[in-house]
């Protein structure tokens, strides 16, 4: 069976099939590493003989490799606008390459945790997503990956300043890895400034999920390293690494106290939200995100069964206005229309929910 | 206040005061509200400070001489400037005195310790070689030594083999 942009767009995405996570409050890993061919100009600088080349020795390249030998070859140009979107709601393609010339194009493996992207910014942006807190995983697949292009690929490397990249940022490791994090005990003690700070002074970097203002919708951020150039990956990975276990474990503590200082907070936050999503009948796209990561909070707490955050987590994705648009098979939705399907949505899966169970809550 | 601060990328007045922490060095932005706005600061998913203070940083004369050209690419400073990337790998060398200094702002270190492209370089060195010797094969044909050209022939064949190429000839 083929694989099309359809199909795939149909299907679960590895952010939304979060089965038997191993820690709650990291929803996805993601690693990306930026290349370039020696002797080509960058894509933004490039004529479109030259992008036309580059794709075609750079998508040879990708397709002999082990793990996207039946991927998807989507040239970008032949995306309509809602298949670009759903594509970057789903976080496998970049804002910048949905927007960008002739010549640019992603391969996407079928588990559609692995995609590179040809001509974004970089000749090649190769990039591992992976459900949970798996970091150390997901670097070493994207090692293996990035090995066997080399192989085929001539790379433009200097040995003083490393893989070099269209921007100096990316410059030296070429390695961009990130965290998506559910906060909402932090956001709702008001701590998540001082975790800001605190984070950046670290060389590490916090934005919201899809960007829709600092006070990231459903308290999910992303965090990610600052600096490529003079560290290691291994070095990099590794200070994320913990610097990502102590948020963890700043966000269960104020999951702890929040339960202890104020027991009726939470539990009537919660509640309200549940509600909401199972009787509201006008719902946008960020208060969806809001009452979704309440919810989620309450499986985490034990309100709901554990079973509950899989749904939750393919929600925050399907609650996207891309996907909203997709699921009506219409070519286009007014955004009050938009607010109605969506809260459809949400009301017939929040009426397969169990009722909350609030008795002494337990964590984890 | 007596002078209200100025935007750093333009002459307006500054409304958006920005301060972020890289690498225990303090830095600060000050910028008026368009652009901010053209910047991406408003929009955190996109925006990223290193990029700022890269093109904060090169705005007032650049230290490299204006007529300085990327000779693969014919990018100049001011293309640098005005986009904060580069136009191609070569440019790396073009506009090092440029770079230079904006790298200990920007990362952890200014030497790349991490990962090298090994397969690569290998691949590099061999087709060099091999051209170098080709080169050498052809002048000791022309000049009639062939004893020369006999061994320069055989090491060729090693290289190849060691390439892993098949001789087109």
């Amino acid at each position: 069976m083929s694989l099309t942009v359809d199909s795939l767009i149909s299907s679960p995405a590895e952010l939304t099939d979060n089965r038997a996570s191993n820690c709650a409050v990291v929803l996805m890993t993601r690693i990306r590493l930026a290349r370039n061919l020696a002797n080509h100009s960058f894509p933004g600088r490039a004529n479109e003989a030259e992008r036309q080349e580059v794709l075609e020795i750079c998508q040879g390249a990708v397709l002999k490799t082990r793990p996207l030998k039946r991927g998807l070859l989507v040239a970008v140009k032949e995306l309509n606008p809602l298949q670009r979107q759903i594509l970057v709601e789903r976080h496998l393609i970049s804002r910048e390459l949905s927007e960008s010339k002739s010549g640019s194009a992603a391969v996407i493996n079928k588990d559609r945790n692995v995609s590179v992207m040809i001509n974004e910014e970089d000749h090649l942006r190769i990039q591992v997503l992976r459900n949970g807190f798996q970091l150390k995983k997901a670097w070493t697949t994207i090692n293996n990956l990035d090995s066997a292009l080399e192989k085929e690929l001539d790379y433009a490397f200097s040995a003083e300043l490393g893989y070099l990249t269209a921007c100096p940022t990316n410059l030296g490791t070429g390695l961009r890895a990130s965290a998506m994090m559910h906060l909402p005990a932090l956001v709702i003690a008001g701590q998540m400034e001082k975790v800001v700070r605190a984070v950046n002074q670290l060389g590490m970097v916090v934005r919201g999920l899809f960007g829709e203002g600092s006070d990231a919708s459903g308290s999910i951020f992303q965090i990610s390293n600052q600096t490529t150039l003079g560290e290691s990956e291994k070095d990099i990975v590794n200070r994320l690494q913990s610097v990502l276990e102590s948020i963890v474990e700043h966000e269960l503590n104020a999951r702890a106290k929040l339960l202890e200082d104020e027991p009726a907070k939470l539990p009537d936050k919660v509640g309200r939200a549940f509600g909401i999503l199972s009787h509201g009948h006008v719902i946008s796209s960020s208060e969806a995100m809001n009452l979704l990561s309440l919810v989620r909070l309450g499986v985490d707490v034990g309100y709901f069964p554990e079973s509950h955050r899989v749904t939750i987590d393919r929600l925050f994705i399907e609650a996207q206005p891309g996907h909203i648009l997709f699921g009506s098979g219409k070519a286009e939705l007014k955004s009050d229309e938009r607010d109605r399907l969506r809260a459809d949505g949400l009301r017939s899966e929040f009426a397969k929910f169990s009722t909350p169970g609030y008795q002494s809550p337990g964590l984890n | 206040m007596a002078s209200p601060l100025k935007c750093d990328l333009c002459s307006n007045q500054a409304t958006v005061h920005l301060t972020q922490i890289v690498n225990h060095k303090v830095h600060k932005v000050d910028l008026c509200e368009s652009c901010a706005q053209a910047k991406g600061v408003t929009d955190p998913s996109g925006f990223s400070l290193a990029d700022l203070l890269l093109k904060a940083s090169l705005n007032p004369e650049p230290s490299a001489p204006s007529g300085l050209n990327c000779k693969q690419c014919g990018y100049t400073p001011d293309d640098f400037k005005k986009s904060g990337r580069f136009g191609c790998p070569q440019c790396y060398e073009t506009f090092s005195n440029l770079l230079e200094p904006m790298l200990n702002n920007m990362h952890k270190g200014t030497a790349h310790t991490g990962k090298i492209p090994e397969r690569a370089l290998e691949r590099k060195t061999l087709h060099d070689r091999l051209h170098k010797l080709e080169t050498e094969l052809d002048d000791a044909i022309k000049s009639e030594r062939y004893e020369d050209a006999a061994k320069f022939r055989d090491e060729i064949s090693q290289v190849r083999d060691a390439a892993g190429i098949t001789p087109t000839l």
